[in-house]
């Protein structure tokens, strides 16, 4: 009787944990990849937004197109110097927005596992604080695309 | 009723004369970006161009030069900035044909000239990909003061390279004129280009 009731509690929450996941809430939009000769480093870019009432955390992304994937942050100092560094985590406020964009936060894409060029497309896989992940398509555009 | 009528037209004039002036003050200094003319030497430098060829500053006289430090490795900040250079010449049409930009590797030990010519060709016509000895190099970014260094080796033995990220802008004749930053709006580069490769530098 008791293992039944536990049985039934479960059953009821179960809807609610399905409908939780981090992913389900994010919004993926204006993916793209600055193409680069020579399989030099690429910056991937997209607009992420959550339309979720908790906030949401990008860990890691990880692509079949590239062998690393790294989320990074460029930064200037009052100096005028530029530089980057490595993010452990990315965090999207409840209804809010965060912009992957040129000179700020951007994916940081290595070795290409097969050859690319603008115009293509390919699938970014982002993943997010609770093991749930989003599939985005990223459009390949020239280098110098300016926007 | 009569002096206030008065005070008026001199209020008016004292306006006028003072817009006058103001008029007279923007003559004196048309340029939008920062005007660096008699703080900076002139151009000087002794690399090697993305063909491979020996150059030095005299081979880019007669042209206005726009030089900016970066390396080829730099995924986010020198590709948007030579994405935007390229919409500005594209804006300057014609005249674009009277400037060049110098983009010189602070990261020489892996920007070949190879590499370096696969690069800039990516961006615009007019960009000139520069390398050389590490000396050679140290030498030209001490001169304008724009400090860079090698961060530490992540996994892989990738690297990556901060940088000054000021563009110095020189006239026809060499002389240092102008410094803009990656976040100067391009009608601002477009305006004082303009004025710069079509006077000859003379302003």
């Amino acid at each position: 009787m008791k293992r039944h009731a536990f049985l039934l509690a479960w059953l009821a929450l179960l809807p609610l944990i399905a409908h939780a996941t981090q992913s389900d809430q994010v919004k993926a939009s204006q993916a793209w990849i600055r193409w680069l000769p020579v399989n030099l480093p690429a910056g991937g870019y997209v607009i992420l937004e959550n339309h979720g009432a908790s906030a949401v955390t990008l860990i890691s992304a990880q692509s079949t197109s590239y062998a690393s994937v790294m989320l990074h942050e460029s930064s200037t100092d009052q100096a005028g110097n530029s530089g980057m560094h490595m993010l452990d985590r990315l965090t999207i406020p409840a209804h809010g927005k965060v912009a992957l964009a040129p000179a700020g936060y951007h994916l940081m894409l290595q070795q290409v596992t097969h050859p690319l060029k603008p115009g293509d497309t390919i699938e970014v896989t982002l993943n997010f604080a609770d093991g749930s992940h989003l599939q985005v398509p990223f459009l390949i555009r020239p280098a110098n695309t300016d926007n | 009723m009569k002096l206030s009528r008065f005070a008026q037209l001199a209020c008016l004039l004292i306006a006028g004369i003072m817009l006058a002036a103001c008029q007279r003050h923007d003559q004196a200094a048309p340029w939008q970006l920062t005007d660096i003319s008699g703080h900076m030497p002139d151009l000087s430098f002794r690399l090697t161009d993305d063909q491979g060829k020996n150059v030095t500053a005299a081979d880019y006289r007669g042209k206005v030069t726009l030089l900016y430090f970066g390396y080829t490795h730099c995924p986010d900040v020198c590709p948007l900035t030579l994405a935007h250079l390229h919409v500005v010449m594209q804006r300057l049409g014609k005249l674009a044909d009277g400037a060049r930009i110098l983009f010189v590797s602070v990261d020489p030990a892996r920007d070949t000239p190879e590499a370096l010519h696969a690069y800039a060709t990516a961006f615009d016509s007019h960009v000139v990909g520069l390398t050389g000895a590490p000396a050679d190099i140290e030498a030209l970014t001490k001169r304008y003061r724009a400090a860079f260094s090698r961060e530490p080796d992540k996994s892989g033995g990738s690297y990556d390279v901060s940088h000054s990220s000021g563009i110095y802008i020189f006239d026809a004749n060499g002389h240092a004129r102008l410094l803009a930053t990656p976040e100067d709006a391009q009608d601002k580069l477009i305006h004082d280009l303009h004025l710069l490769i079509s006077t000859g530098g003379a302003p």
